[in-house]
């Protein structure tokens, strides 16, 4: 453990060299001074306190030399203050900041196949307090240096006053060293499982606000309150496990100096006797200790960050070493217009889940409107989401316009097919930032033309700031027909070759949705448009219909073949007549 | 509110956490014990060097043996009671803290924010999480230390006015001037903390979008664009970061030039007393370690009372939201219980705006009878959902009044109106576990048979059985495991297994095929006959099979009456709605 942690330090050392230097050079300088101060002492009382006092008279020249030596120290001090604090706290900051910036980088490159199988608290917690976890230990690590050199400093000067007295703190640091290694680890599993527990509890509070509504809806605060509770009352336990040993070495670690300090009066008495040492010697050791107590902690610090540390960097890495990336091509479409879409013999499954879809193949001709009809589960956004390639199949392809999708580049992929999904999406931004994305050529008159093609012009028309309104995050201050269309300007903003319509137009008048379809059919500047449909209006202006079971293309053909020859097809979409004329 | 300064704030916790309060009397003593150990060592070195090491005849060592013996005892008791301190002090706060973590989660639940998101769920969710974490942290490392160094802080000025009253103002003046400092950078210290914290949540909110939105950020290749705004919020965290540090050390390093100053003044004071007889070499020599002693706390303090306006900013954080009375509240023991057996509904002139927006509905007056279906339609964004929202008291009006069976919605204790009305939201959520938990979600006590046999009386138990782990199918986050019809079956069955008196469906079935739609439909108007139903939905197949149909247009009821009658009303909003419908489903 501390092997691996001083190696994850090593890592952060080599990656902000400068600013661990500052923050060393600074601490040492520090830790010198503290000696120094001690040694002045020493000297004050030696040199000058005990000659006046016994000759009743003291020269300005002196008391004005001491008190330069004192002040100086202590302006040196606050420098190297500086230098440690900020040195330290910067380095920290910095790489914070590099490897949040690195996990969410990760998180955008690694597929939706990926984000499925890892929930947002726990991605969440990865970028923010596993990260944090990681570099904890920085802060105070030249501050464990710069102790470790006072350490040797104070060793070395221990040994030149008398080695006797040095003998106390030759057996004392090792000591405190050695106090400090049981501490911690005695202490990372406990700290372990706080951050655990920390995790826990922030997860459901995040499904629990998430859900709020069907909380409140069914009357469930108390028992959420009581789930919630179970989490918070084990961590509790859990912190208070933390304090108790804390209030077992605290106190222990705080009276080792002053057991030195205790030695150093006894045997020092002796060495006076035998005439090895003077008063001022003995002052300076025993005041050495004295002070020396506090920085030393600071070793502890690091020590007892390490597995935290550890902890946090493993989970880190889990995020930036995830394989199942999916690779891009260097491809492009060639020529303009609509773009052909084909389906061939593809299979898909979810993760460890049974076969979704199995040797589905279909096309959709440029230009052309192909509905894909299906029951509720039947897989049609599965198909929806390899279109895009949101997905691989896990045999089979998929091609546009005759290029295979994985040979594709992501922006000519991005650039040509469009998909509006079956739930909106709404980014916390305004209207605008929404719809345009920043894309190059979605300007202003772009986005306008598409809320006004998805009907939605009249409604942000009325929005206090109109196109500049922000929606809040996920669209919250919107309707959900609302929010359907503005995902529904957004898709056709980008003026795609190939538009896939998840059953994105179910809150849009028909007479739009016709409206839609017909602006973008056919024409030269066209897509080609695969949707998602029950409506018959909708069905019945598809050039084609692929009819679904469970995972499987049954029936392909008109709308009047399908009605024709398939009865479950014509179960499925006269179910509003016949149930009316039962 | 949130810029009230520490003191205030702090009285204002302890008042809402009494339990903080627990034992302090003892934690206090015992703090004053362990440091009473500490001020043993200077004055231990005093006697020593004064009756042992400068005694008249060269070092004495049986003196010295004795003072180190005594002083022992005296390290060890303090040792003690240092380690009974802080087990006592962990103990009352970390309980504390975790009624107030509680606390604050159901109190939130309690407010209306959560579902109306006026503020962003990151960093609602952190006031239950890291904002307490702050305090606990604080408590844990700081407050100890506070504690401690005030009691030494104390302690070792009491010792040094007995040694040398002289010295002792001396030390005092000298660090005057850094308690200026300090008090004078409180103000920008707490600002400079508030930045930081929200800037976290700025961060996370951001992180949030990213990951949720992951496959829409793919689809449309706009990965860079979201990047850039990760780094920003990211880069703007660690920019505040760092000014909160640099403010902080320069108010540290006040101190620490406090301190050489004081060095400084009680050796020059100390020697010119000391040449006039007034002092001996071991009292000087006990006073510099016993300004050591008292720089060391100030140093803690100043450190800590950086780190404690950390804490409180993220208390401040708590207090503020549970100081916010639930806009939608329980009556509770005040209220009344609705009146028994089926529900009839009635609006008296309702209007309602969401907080900061325009009027939404206005003017609505209508009564719904009691056993009977009704259908709601109207256009996006007409007011359908904040209908259904104010039937529940998800929210109330802002004028007039909503009434069940004649009770007034807002005298109705929760324990009754919640179990006997329950709403299915339009998009329904399922909590990351499996089907049959999230069913159980509605009535714990279901049993598994009673759970098939809901799903079997909605005509759902095919699809069930095709599911291969059937009800124990673990249905992902919000439900994301399952296809979007799969998941309004799930909270369809969720709410049918809570049997109420009035059930609210807003377009609980949108996404789910015709069939299985109107099988559903069938089957419910078997199960549901005898309670009240209000179904919100664009399908028109909803309000031909409805009693009555309402027709809300702009905010506002346009129509209201059997659907064979509103749509002979040629020219009416329904009528055309009808045509399009008609158009759209036989086309
Ligand atoms: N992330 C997932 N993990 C595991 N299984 C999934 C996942 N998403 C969908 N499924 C399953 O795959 C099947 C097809 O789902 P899909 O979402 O493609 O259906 P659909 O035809 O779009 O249905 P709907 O009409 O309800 O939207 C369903 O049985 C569903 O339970
Ligand atoms: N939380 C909110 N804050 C502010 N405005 C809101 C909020 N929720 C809805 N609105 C606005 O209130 C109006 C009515 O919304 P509501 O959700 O009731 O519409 P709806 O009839 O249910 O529409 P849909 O058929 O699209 O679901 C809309 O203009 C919407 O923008
Ligand atoms: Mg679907
Ligand atoms: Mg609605």
């Amino acid at each position: 453990m501390l092997g691996r942690g001083l190696r994850v330090l090593g890592h952060a050392i080599r990656t902000e060299p400068r600013l661990f230097t500052i923050g060393t050079i600074g601490s040492s300088l520090f830790g010198l001074l503290i000696i120094a101060n001690s040694y002045v002492v020493g000297w004050v009382i030696g040199d000058i306190v005990v000659p006046a006092f016994a000759e009743h008279r003291v020269s300005t020249g002196q008391l004005a030399l001491v008190a330069a030596v004192f002040l100086g120290i202590s302006g040196l001090r606050v420098a190297s203050i500086f230098g440690r604090r900020l040195g330290a706290g910067f380095m920290q900051f910095r790489m914070q900041a590099r490897y949040r910036g690195a996990v969410t980088r990760r998180y955008l490159s690694l597929p939706p196949a990926w984000h499925q199988r890892h929930a947002t608290g726990t991605l969440l917690s990865n970028a923010n307090s596993d990260v944090e976890a990681a570099w904890g230990p920085i802060a105070p690590l030249p501050f464990a240096v710069g102790t470790i050199v006072m350490l040797l400093g104070a060793l070395i000067s221990l040994f030149a006053t008398d080695w006797v007295l040095a003998l106390v703190g030759a057996t004392l640091f090792p000591g405190l060293f050695g106090l400090n290694l049981v501490y911690s680890r005695r202490m990372s599993p406990r700290q372990i499982r706080v951050q655990q527990t920390r995790a826990k509890v922030s997860a459901v509070a995040h499904e629990s606000f998430d859900g709020a509504l069907v909380v409140k809806t069914m009357g469930r605060e108390a028992d959420e309150s009581r789930r919630f509770g179970v989490f918070v009352d084990e961590l509790r336990d859990s912190l208070i496990a933390v304090g108790r040993l804390r209030g077992l070495f605290d106190p222990l670690m705080d009276s080792l100096p002053s057991l030195g300090t205790l030695a150093i009066l006894l045997l020092g008495a002796w060495r006076l006797r035998t005439g090895a040492v003077e008063v001022a010697d003995v002052v300076s050791v025993a005041f050495l200790f004295t002070v020396l107590a506090f920085p030393v902690r600071a070793i502890g610090w690091v020590v007892a960050e390490l597995p935290r540390s550890v902890a946090g960097w493993d989970r880190v890495q889990a995020v930036l070493g995830a394989e199942g990336d999916l690779a891009y091509g260097e491809g492009t479409l060639s020529g303009t217009g609509p773009a052909e879409l084909r389906f061939d013999r593809v299979s898909y499954r979810y993760a460890g889940g049974p076969e979704v879809l199995r040797n589905v193949s279909f096309t959709v001709p440029a230009g052309r409107v192909v509905a894909l009809v299906g029951a509720t589960g039947s897989g049609k956004s599965t198909i929806a989401s390899l279109a895009v390639r949101l997905v691989d199949p896990e045999s089979g392809t998929i091609s546009l316009d005759g290029v295979k999708l994985p040979d594709l580049a992501l922006s000519a992929l991005a650039g040509a097919a469009a998909v509006v999904p079956q739930i909106p999406f709404v980014f916390d931004d305004t209207v605008r930032g929404n719809i345009a994305l920043d894309r190059p050529g979605v300007d202003e008159d772009a986005v306008r033309a598409a809320l006004s093609l998805a009907q939605a012009d009249r409604f942000v028309a009325g929005l206090p700031d109109g196109l500049d309104t922000a929606v809040g995050e996920r669209g919250t201050s919107l309707s959900g027909g609302q929010r359907q269309r503005l995902t529904l300007a957004r898709a056709l903003a980008g003026e795609p070759r190939l538009l896939v319509l998840d059953d994105a137009t179910s809150a849009v008048d028909p007479r739009v949705e016709a409206a839609i379809l017909g602006a973008l059919r056919g024409a030269d500047a066209g897509a080609s448009i695969l949707v998602v449909a029950y409506r018959r209006a909708t069905i019945a202006l598809a050039d084609e219909v692929v009819y679904l079971e469970r995972g499987r293309v049954v029936a392909t053909g008109t709308h009047a073949g399908l009605m024709a020859s398939h009865a479950g097809y014509r179960d499925l979409v006269t179910a509003y007549e016949k149930a009316e004329r039962q | 509110m949130s810029d009230q300064g520490t003191l205030a704030t702090v009285r204002r916790g302890l008042a809402l956490s009494p339990e903080l309060r627990t034992g302090l009397g003892g934690t206090i003593v015992l703090a004053v014990l362990q440091m009473a150990g500490r001020v043993a060592i200077p004055i231990a070195v005093q006697q020593g060097i004064d009756h042992g090491i400068r005694a008249a005849g060269g070092p004495h060592l049986g003196v010295v043996a004795r003072i180190v013996a005594f002083t022992l005892g005296a390290l060890l008791i303090s040792t003690l009671c240092g380690y009974l301190m802080t087990r006592r002090l962990f103990t009352v706060s970390e309980t504390a803290l975790a009624g107030l973590r509680a606390r604050t989660f159901r109190h939130l639940h309690d407010l209306s924010m959560l579902h109306q998101q006026s503020e962003r769920r990151g960093s609602t969710v952190s006031r239950v999480t890291s904002d307490v974490d702050q305090i606990s942290q604080f408590l844990q490392t700081g407050g100890v230390q506070l504690l401690l160094a005030s009691g030494q802080l104390l302690v070792s000025a009491a010792v040094m006015f007995v040694y040398s009253w002289q010295l002792a103002l001396v030390v005092l003046v000298a660090f005057g001037p850094a308690v200026g400092v300090v008090r004078l950078f409180q103000k920008r210290l707490r600002a400079v903390y508030q930045a930081s914290r929200e800037r976290t949540g700025v961060m996370l909110g951001a992180i949030a979008e990213s990951v949720v939105g992951a496959t829409v950020i793919r689809a449309y290749g706009v990965a860079g664009r979201t990047q850039a705004r990760l780094d920003t919020s990211i880069e703007r965290l660690r920019l505040a970061q760092q000014d909160a540090l640099r403010t902080s050390v320069t108010s540290f390093s006040s101190g620490e030039i406090g301190a050489g100053l004081a060095l400084a003044g009680v050796v020059v004071v100390g020697t010119l007393l000391g040449v006039d007889g007034e002092l001996t070499v071991g009292q000087l020599t006990a006073f510099l370690f016993l300004v050591t002693l008292f720089i060391q706390p100030v140093q803690i303090a100043t450190d800590m009372l950086n780190e404690a306006q950390n804490a409180v900013a993220g208390w401040r954080r708590i207090l503020d939201v549970l100081d916010v009375e639930p806009d939608v509240a329980d009556p509770d023991d005040r209220g009344v219980p609705l009146p028994e057996g089926p529900l009839s509904v009635r609006f008296a002139d309702v209007s309602f705006r969401y907080p900061g927006g325009p009027i939404v509905l206005s003017g609505v007056d209508l009564s719904l009878a009691a056993r009977k279906k009704y259908a709601v339609v109207g256009e996006t964004g007409s007011g359908k959902s904040t209908f259904a929202k104010l039937l529940t008291r998800l929210m109330d009006p802002v004028g007039g009044e909503v009434s069940l069976s004649g009770t007034p919605l807002t005298s109705v204790r929760f324990s009754s109106l919640r179990s006997r009305v329950v709403m299915v939201p339009q998009d329904g959520f399922l909590f990351d576990a499996t089907i049959a938990e999230n069913i159980r979600f509605a009535e714990p006590t279901l049993t598994d048979a009673r759970l098939r046999a809901a799903f079997t009386e909605l005509g759902l138990a095919d699809w069930l059985a095709g599911l291969a782990e059937g009800l124990e199918t673990p249905v992902g986050e919000r439900g994301e495991a399952l296809s979007v019809g799969e998941r309004q079956l799930v909270a369809l069955v969720r709410a049918y297994v809570a049997d109420p008196d009035l059930l609210v469906l807003d377009e609980a079935t949108s996404a789910v095929d015709p069939a299985t739609e109107t099988r559903l439909q069938h089957a419910l108007d078997l199960v549901t006959r005898g309670r009240t139903t209000v179904a919100i939905a664009h399908r028109l197949s909803t309000a031909e099979a409805a009693d009555e149909v309402i027709v809300v247009d702009a905010g506002r009821v346009v129509q209201r009456g059997p659907h064979a009658v509103l749509v002979a009303e040629e020219g009416s909003i329904y009528a055309k709605l009808y045509a399009s419908w008609l158009e759209q489903t036989r086309g």
